[in-house]
């Protein structure tokens, strides 16, 4: 479903993204791993067309990310980094001017809504304003953001960090239980994320990717746990 | 369109949700209604609005960056641009809904001055159709300012200084137009190049306006300063949206 050709990107003389190609599949869970300023990020960004790669392409469910950027964000959800918001907004005017851009309307609007909101647990905050919520909360409302009109494709940038164990937990679990029919990309930082949920991962330094393989794989050719293999790799090279 | 109409929704209710609308209302309301009185509305003792119309220009020199820096320099130092353009939502749609939703809001206190006329009509037999083309200059005016605004706007990720390079950028615009201006202009510039100086400020424009004349050209120069500034605005945002 997801088709990524030779992307490359650069800022000024930093080469952030050099030459990175993979494909995702339906039921995959793809892991994007890699110390800071290895260029997930950067790719994560390109695959959701906020940014233009220099050379090179994507495909996400058939749509191309330079001659359909449009049709790309209608069957993508993407967490950035951060999970930036409106502050001066209320999570239910949030959600519903993303419902407005995503042209859900009527009834849909209002399923969507009541599947979505129970889904994140954001019920007791949903009308509160953005400003005043915990980081947990306000992660937690760029995921329904995100998965609001259940996209096929999701692309979440370090979906839990800053939350604490339980909030993590609940996040990965709600992940794992939307994996089997959709495919979702995301990054981190947390080596044991990705032996909950990831079935495959990518390690990636540099700009480019030194691995691609499953988690259990990995462990068993290097024989040590993944905090260690991660280190060998991204050391070394 | 979609995404156009959400980010005009957004927008529009965004001024609403922070007491800046109100703070910026009522400043408006109280300077425009001051200076009016103070440019000696009595002693002329003629039903119109000149005294009101011909200070606008000054304060929206002030005025309308202050409702157009938050425009895109708070999108973009928050982060949320990143939400807003990975929605199915182009780069024109967010620019003109925006633009759309700051003008509607410009137009409302516009409308707020209701007093006025109604005072004027109540003193006098005003020239209603003198009164509605100083509106309508008014508007097209504001709406001059509210382009440039925009685009320094998403020049700088700073509030203050997009605010700083709009006002300058407005100011040069009004004052080039000044008899004061036009006068010192003239003593070293050839007549032809001093008048075209005049031709290109937003005062000569609205001057004439505001006589009831409507000429295709006052128009032509405010939607071709609103459609230019825009777009370029346009261009610079698909340009640092990242950075």
């Amino acid at each position: 479903m997801i088709n990524v050709q030779e992307l490359k990107r650069s800022f000024g003389q930093i080469t952030a993204v050099d030459g990175v190609s993979f494909d995702v599949g339906k039921g995959e869970v793809l892991g994007l791993l890699g110390p800071n300023g290895a260029g997930k990020s950067t790719t994560m960004k390109m695959l959701s067309c906020f940014l233009k790669p220099d050379s090179g392409t994507a495909s996400i469910c058939g749509h191309d990310i330079l001659k359909d950027p449009v049709g790309v964000r209608k069957t993508l959800g993407y967490l950035a980094e951060n999970a930036p918001c409106y502050n001066e907004m209320s999570v239910g005017g949030l959600l519903n001017f993303v419902c407005d851009a995503r042209d859900i309307r009527g009834a849909k609007r209002k399923s969507a809504l009541d599947k979505i909101v129970p889904m994140c647990s954001i019920e007791s905050v949903y009308h509160q304003t953005i400003d005043t919520l915990s980081k947990g909360y306000r992660r937690r409302v760029g995921l329904a953001q995100a998965l609001i009109h259940d996209p096929q494709v999701l692309i979440l940038d370090e979906p839990t960090d800053g939350l604490d164990p339980n909030q993590k937990h609940e996040v990965r679990q709600l992940i794992s239980n939307m994996a089997c029919d959709k495919c979702i990309i995301i990054s981190t930082h947390i080596l044991e994320e990705v032996q909950a949920i990831c079935t495959r991962s990518i390690i990636i330094a540099k700009g480019k990717i030194l691995v691609d393989s499953t988690p259990q794989k990995l462990q068993q050719e290097h024989n040590c746990s993944l905090d260690e293999v991660f280190r060998k790799i991204t050391t070394t090279k | 369109m979609n995404g156009f109409i959400a980010v005009f929704k957004r927008e529009f209710k965004g001024y609403f949700a922070t007491p800046l609308a109100y703070v910026f209302l009522v400043i408006f309301l109280v300077f425009s209604g001051y200076l009016m009185f103070r440019n000696g509305f009595y002693q002329i003792r003629q039903a119109d609005m000149r005294s009101f119309f011909s200070n606008l220009p000054v304060l929206f020199v002030f005025m309308v960056p202050s409702t157009a820096m938050r425009l895109w320099a708070e999108e973009r130092k928050s982060g949320s641009i990143e939400l807003l353009l990975t929605l199915p939502i182009t780069v024109p749609q967010a620019v003109l809904g925006k633009f759309f939703a700051a003008w509607l809001f410009l137009a409302i206190a516009l409308v707020l001055t209701f007093p006025i006329p109604m005072t004027v009509a109540y003193l006098g037999n005003p020239d209603i159709g003198l009164i509605i083309t100083g509106y309508i200059g008014s508007l097209f005016m504001a709406g001059g300012f509210l382009a440039i605004g925009c685009f320094f706007s998403a020049l700088s990720k700073n509030q203050v200084i997009s605010f700083v390079l709009s006002v300058v950028a407005c100011a040069f615009l009004v004052y080039a137009g000044l008899p004061s201006t036009q006068a010192y202009l003239s003593s070293f510039l050839p007549a032809g190049l001093a008048s075209a100086v005049a031709e290109l400020s937003f005062q000569s424009h609205f001057d004439s306006i505001q006589k009831g004349v409507i000429e295709f050209k006052d128009l032509a120069y405010f939607v071709l300063i609103i459609i230019g500034w825009v777009w370029a605005s346009g261009i610079i945002l698909d340009e640092r949206k990242a950075s």
